[in-house]
């Protein structure tokens, strides 16, 4: 079997600017996931009780399907629901990338919160009645003593579901979105170069989640403060 | 949701009945690749506890090769680049096998393999979590390695990871999805078909979402009941 | 103070809010909802497909050509025409078989310029511009497979592209007359082509332009050829919104224009008859009798009615 490196070679542009729209969703992605993740982290916690049973549906709900099947309904539904909120009587045009980074931090925001959740448990119970004495008020607690702490404790498990984002991304392949793995396809089924586009994305997927993994494993280490690896 | 009980238009059936395929072919992928997972990551994740040798590093590696690696760029592998990397007869044969086999093959070997990796992952940190005593016990007792593994070790590590088994039982079925990349007309696949056919979006896509919920509902409904079952008194595990 | 400048700023929200959920006015004339759209957005979103050679695909760069394109930019033009907007922004968006329907259906597309089929069924979700094109259905085969009709194809594996006229043409066909064919469903064109290429189907069906377009793009044309056989097929016409009788007269007018002035036989000259990019082939498709007679009398109706 004959590899082309030639036909490699001048699809390398292509196949480049099809990463920068993976990295870009993953970085919206993230940052989206994990504001909104806390958000619903903290709904989850709170008294009121509709505010927490609608945080864990919507946790539940997420977690419960497939990502491509969110993908789907996004982007069949969201401008029909865009325009029935703003009355304007008709879709507003949401763009193929706009209803992806959309989808994204909807969907991930479910996964990380569970985590930061997690992160709250793993705070000692003295901290919330620390902060209730200093009569701190809820956002207050929240957003200087609470999160910070959570979110350190569980940093490389967020950096984790981050790596799992990052291969996620492939998945806009089914609305035929030109993101790393979209671009290996369109060049390979354009010149019939199948073998050699699919082998290069894999080792770049490769090669990224591989170093990525291993600074967690270093962060890990770091932040364990001796505890039993 | 009377679009179930509507008629197709090549006339063979109702879409219940699409639907009725669509989840049969998940459940079927989900159920299959998870007992080659349960096989294949027992089995890594127990030689890359091993002491020496070359056994952890190929464990070491096969884990990080199908972990680093995102499973929809490994479907594309399995069904589109090794019929062309293999000797052109065999190539051939696995091309032409009918569909769905040509996809549900492909699909169950890079599910399995790739869900693998994943339990291999947490059946080492249930082994590396049990106390020491254990295995320099089993060595008193004059157990060999492979008796030791399968009598004392294995069972002890499987009821402390039955939490994280549990969330990877869930996750199967929700990975059978990317199979329709392939063309496995697994129940997401069959959602996209009805919507094509009726452009009846909201129903077509809702059905499929409350069957996935159900799916996943059971799912953890068996797990926990089987955490129950295998709960040991005063062990470390406990709670979920 | 503080509840004062609260109470004003809750007020000054709440009418900025009405202002923007207000629907906008039209203007004097009543332009309906797309050209509406396309005026507030300042851009307007062509829908166009990445591999159905000639009408619609991309070339070496990526960016959309073709025949339909082509028509569409003649509409664009006459767009910014009757909108005064001569900056007008382009914005293309890929489709597929699967999602054109849809995505013109809720407004993320304003025209659909590919290789669509019109059909009653079809007109139920969206309208269809005057028909640009008139293609009949054929099977590609590679040609080391030996097969001549479609009866060779009794019970061997076929391809069609999901969401297409010939998905359902290709299953009924299978069912009436007992073939017992096993149908995969590519996501695109170009996929299914690459499963007839890779061996893992024995034929493709598709419109016999399209066919003839990636026969001619294909890494070696030769190795395929198309069975005689060939079934009617429906014709292409420009996807728009159903709900908008204004912008559907603009597009039509725009195509009778083209098709009475000659343009249209010039612009078909240059897609079908002439070497295109991105290989420089030509296909050497001229027109049949059935479109000849379509442009000289211009007709929206799809087959049936």
């Amino acid at each position: 079997m004959r590899v082309d490196l030639a036909a490699l070679v001048s699809a390398w542009p292509f196949l480049m600017n099809g990463l920068w729209f993976t990295l870009q969703i993953t970085l919206v992605g993230v940052a989206g996931g994990i504001v909104f993740g806390s958000l619903l982290a903290v709904a989850r916690l709170s008294q009121n009780r509709v505010l927490s049973g609608f945080a864990t549906a919507y946790v539940n709900l997420m977690r419960s399907i497939p990502l491509i099947l969110v993908i789907f309904w996004v982007f069949f539904l969201v401008p029909w629901a865009i325009g029935w909120l703003t009355n304007h009587g008709r879709p507003v045009a949401v763009g193929a990338s706009l209803t992806i980074f959309t989808t994204f931090v909807l969907f991930e925001a479910a996964y990380y919160a569970e985590i930061v959740r997690a992160g709250f448990r793993s705070i000692s119970v003295g901290q919330y009645s620390a902060c209730e004495a200093l009569g701190l008020s809820k956002l207050h607690a929240y957003i200087y003593i609470l999160l910070p702490q959570a979110i350190r404790n569980v940093l490389p498990i967020l950096l984790t579901q981050t790596i799992i984002l990052f291969q996620d991304t492939s998945l806009v392949y089914v609305i035929s979105a030109t993101d790393l793995l979209g671009a290996a396809t369109k060049i390979a089924q354009r010149d019939g170069r199948l073998v050699e586009m699919y082998l290069t994305v894999g080792i770049i997927y490769f090669v990224f989640c591989y170093a990525a993994s291993q600074f967690v494993k270093q962060l890990q280490g770091r932040l364990s403060y001796g505890a039993r690896p | 949701m009377s679009l179930l009980f509507e008629t197709t238009p090549d006339g063979a059936g109702r879409y219940l009945d699409w639907i009725i395929d669509g989840l049969a072919w998940t459940l079927c992928l989900a159920l299959g690749a998870w007992i080659i997972a349960l096989v294949a990551g027992t089995l890594v994740g127990a030689i890359r506890t091993l002491p020496g040798g070359i056994l952890p590093r190929i464990g070491r590696v096969y884990v990080e090769i199908f972990r680093n690696i995102p499973l929809l760029v490994q479907m594309f592998f399995w069904y589109f680049v090794l019929p062309e990397l293999l000797p052109a007869r065999i190539g051939m044969a696995i091309k032409q096998m009918d569909p769905p086999w040509g996809s549900f093959a492909p699909a169950l070997i890079c599910l399995g393999l790739f869900t693998a990796a994943r339990i291999a992952e947490q059946v080492r940190a249930g082994l590396q979590a049990l106390p020491k005593g254990q295995a320099q016990a089993a060595n008193a007792l004059g157990f060999d390695k492979r008796a030791m593994y399968r009598l004392i070790l294995l069972p002890q590590a499987f009821r402390i990871i039955l939490p994280t088994l549990t969330n990877e039982f869930m996750t199967i079925f929700k990975n059978t999805s990317v199979a329709l990349t392939i063309g496995l007309v697994e129940l997401t696949a069959t959602a996209r078909e009805i919507n094509e056919n009726t452009f009846r979006t909201f129903e077509a896509f809702g059905v499929v979402t409350i069957i996935y919920l159900l799916i996943a509902l059971i799912a953890w409904q068996v797990m926990h009941r089987i955490e129950q079952a295998a709960r040991l008194p005063g062990a470390a595990s406990g709670k979920a | 103070m503080v509840k004062f400048s609260g109470v004003v700023a809750v007020l000054s929200l709440a009418l900025v809010s009405a202002l923007a959920l207000a629907p906008s006015p039209s203007s004097a004339e009543g332009l309906g909802p797309t050209l509406q759209r396309i005026k507030d957005a300042g851009t307007i979103t062509i829908g166009h497909r990445e591999a159905s050679v000639p009408l619609s695909y991309l070339d070496d760069n990526q960016k959309p050509i073709g025949f339909s394109v082509e028509l569409c930019n003649l509409v664009v033009a006459k767009v910014k025409a009757k909108l005064g907007l001569p900056d007008l922004k382009l914005a293309y968006q890929a489709v597929n078989s699967s999602n054109r329907i849809p995505l013109v259906k809720n407004g993320t597309v304003d025209i659909e310029c590919g290789s669509t089929a019109n059909t009653i069924t079809r007109q139920n979700e969206v309208s269809f511009s005057l028909i640009f094109y008139a293609p009949q259905f054929k099977w590609i085969a590679l040609k080391s497979s030996g097969l001549k009709t479609t009866g060779d194809l009794k019970g061997k594996s076929v391809v069609v592209t999901q969401g297409t006229n010939t998905a359902q043409f290709v299953a009924k066909l299978n069912a009436d007359k007992a073939l017992g064919m096993k149908i995969l469903q590519g996501k695109d064109h170009a996929e299914s082509f690459l499963l007839v290429q890779t061996g893992r189907a024995s034929a493709f069906m598709e419109d016999d332009i399209l066919l003839a377009g990636l026969k001619a793009t294909a890494n070696a044309p030769d190795d395929f050829v198309l069975l005689s056989d060939s079934f009617p097929s429906d014709p292409y016409g420009l996807v728009i919104s159903k709900d908008d009788p204004g912008f559907k007269q603009l597009v039509d007018e725009t195509l009778r224009e083209t098709m009475q002035s000659g343009l249209y036989d010039k612009l078909y000259t240059k897609w079908f008859e002439s070497p295109i990019p991105p290989k420089n082939i030509n296909l050497n498709f001229p027109q049949s009798e059935k479109l000849r007679e379509l442009v000289k009398n211009p007709s929206d109706k799809a087959i049936g009615q």
